[in-house]
């Protein structure tokens, strides 16, 4: 499809279990081709899916667009029954709030040790205080980190890292977790920790959604898998396999 | 809000003058320095204000009358003038008070040689003013009054004090303006460069789910945390500068003494820390809040 097509309005119901739902969504930059390009894409609750394809391929972007960073140039997302081309900027932090978001960088306050960082995303949500003593070591234990609560950032390892901004992710119980490369800047044993975590997250009910390079994890976990290719899906398997495009 | 949510605020506002020392510093520093130069200078004024309106409160207006103008008619006029809102005081000096005041002041003991009252004509009423500029206009209404012969003012002392009075007015109100506007733009640049340090932390707490007045609240408190300590340090260097000025001057200058009798320093603080702390928080808020907006895309 080019650029400039007439948007298809979609009549599809979304189903009730349903939490992800894209149609026919494009998003253009201000230069070059659209990095996604008319994309549709449905994803149910519960669900563990990896989101593979070649640097550029536009999986970032799709990130972006399910966090509401950026609006689609076309086409309708929704997420958690919220529209988010027509959604209200003021009610943007509510929808955030049911998201849990990792990055490749991990994105830590470093002036604050594991507790703070991990308590600072109960705090903007307007935890009561009781709540948050109680929920932040219960997460830290979830990731491993019970010992080290009192740590800086600088002083512990970057798999450590990647777990502190994982309970970080977590600690608001959000129903969709979204990784983009989170195991981008670790070695294979602090990757494979970090996605069994996530896997053991994705049992207890959360939807998990996991941007990735890594061939090995992707094929051995024998999850959904959604390759992409210059803005558009190309591969979307049940129990699906990293395949080599070159 | 919450309430511990209210104190995360607040406590982030502090912990930002903290997060960024040098540049808090640099604007407390400059609002001290607006506000102390603001604090010396309302010192000055407040007290030529003092002279100015002591000396104004010296200045009357007299209107002599016609030969056989009988007191009930002066008494008319008195009340008749009375009516005139420049007007503050009228006193109504008869004859006999005339030429006793003038016996009492210039003749003393030689006064007995006179029989009959040499002033005959010279019952008057004394107009004090609410307002000096005002004189003219008075004295143009007292002119017009049949029974008047004659209305005699200070003309020169009423112009320059309405005068000095106005050049005061401009140019404090140019001076505050100027250092307002410094102090914001400094508010204004220690506010941006904080967002600039803390960008990271914006973004992640705008991932969370933090709503724009949660992310922007600590950097408003922090502005108003920079304007109350800036306003507060000059409020008391100011006190004990002017505390010693006061009776430097009185001791070393006992001659001037009689003509400048400065305030006391609490009539002068009645009002310089209540507007001293206005204009810190107010431009701490101000400068702020303009800034958080400007650059917080939240
Ligand atoms: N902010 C941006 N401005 C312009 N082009 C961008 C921007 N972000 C990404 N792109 C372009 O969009 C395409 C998809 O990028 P991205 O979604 O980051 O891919 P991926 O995450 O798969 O590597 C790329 O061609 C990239 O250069
Ligand atoms: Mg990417």
């Amino acid at each position: 499809m080019e650029r400039g097509y007439r948007r298809k309005r979609s009549n599809r119901q979304i189903p009730e279990d349903e939490v992800i739902t894209l149609e026919n969504v494009t998003k253009s930059y201000s230069t070059g081709a659209p990095a996604l390009n008319g994309v549709t894409l449905h994803i149910k609750r519960g669900e563990f899916v990896f989101i593979v394809g070649d640097s550029g391929s536009g999986k970032s972007t799709l990130i972006k667009l399910l966090l509401r960073e950026l609006v689609p140039t076309d086409g309708e997302i929704t997420v958690l029954g919220y529209n988010l081309r027509r959604i209200k900027h003021s009610k943007i932090p509510k929808f955030r709030r049911n998201l849990g978001i990792v990055f490749q960088d991990f994105r830590l306050l470093k002036d604050r040790n594991v507790y703070e960082n991990v308590a600072f995303a109960q705090r903007i949500v307007q935890t009561p205080s009781r709540d948050i003593k109680r929920n932040v070591p219960s997460i830290l234990a979830t990731v491993n980190l019970a010992g080290k609560y009192k740590n800086k950032i600088n002083q512990l390892s970057g798999g450590e890292q990647q777990r502190v901004a994982l309970a970080r992710a977590l600690v608001n119980k959000p129903a969709i977790l979204l990784a983009d490369e989170p195991t981008g800047n670790l070695d294979p044993n602090n990757s494979w920790e970090i996605m069994k975590l996530m896997e053991q997250i994705n049992e207890n009910g959360t939807t998990v959604i996991v941007v990735t390079h890594n061939r090995e994890i992707v094929n051995a976990m024998k999850k959904r898998v959604i390759t992409m290719k210059k803005g558009v899906i190309i591969e979307d398997e049940e129990e699906g396999m990293y395949i080599d495009e070159d | 809000m919450r309430i511990n949510s209210f104190f995360y605020t607040i406590g982030q506002g502090f912990k930002n003058l903290g997060r960024n020392k040098w540049y808090t510093l640099a604007s407390v520093a400059t609002i001290s320095a607006c506000l102390f130069l603001f604090g010396i200078f309302y010192a000055i004024i407040t007290n030529f204000e003092h002279v100015v309106k002591t000396a104004e409160e010296g200045v009357s207006v007299t209107v002599f009358f016609n030969e056989g103008t009988t007191e009930d008619q002066i008494l008319a006029v008195k009340s008749d003038l009375e009516n005139r809102t420049e007007v503050r005081e009228i006193v109504y000096v008869s004859a006999e008070e005339a030429w006793q005041g003038f016996k009492d002041e210039y003749l003393g003991e030689y006064s007995d040689g006179f029989t009959e009252n040499p002033l005959a004509d010279s019952a008057n009423l004394q107009i004090y003013l609410n307002d000096v500029s005002m004189q003219t206009a008075l004295v143009t209404y007292a002119e017009s009054i049949s029974v008047v012969r004659e209305v005699n003012r200070s003309e020169v002392t009423a112009n320059t004090l309405s005068g000095l009075n106005k050049l005061i007015a401009y140019v404090s109100a140019g001076i505050i303006v100027i250092l307002l506007l410094v102090s914001i733009f400094l508010i204004s640049n220690t506010v941006t460069m904080g967002i600039q340090v803390r960008k990271d932390e914006i973004n992640i707490m705008k991932y969370i789910g933090a709503t724009d007045f949660f992310v922007r609240a600590p950097f408003v408190v922090e502005g108003i945390l920079i304007g109350i300590i800036g306003s507060l340090i000059p409020l008391v260097i100011v006190y004990f500068v002017y505390k010693n000025a006061i009776s430097y001057v009185a001791s070393k200058f006992t001659m001037l003494s009689s003509l400048l009798n400065f305030l006391p320093v609490e009539i002068v603080y009645n009002k310089l820390v209540p507007i001293s702390l206005a204009i810190g928080i107010g431009i701490g808020f101000f400068g702020s809040f303009t800034t958080v907006r400007k650059h917080l895309h939240v």
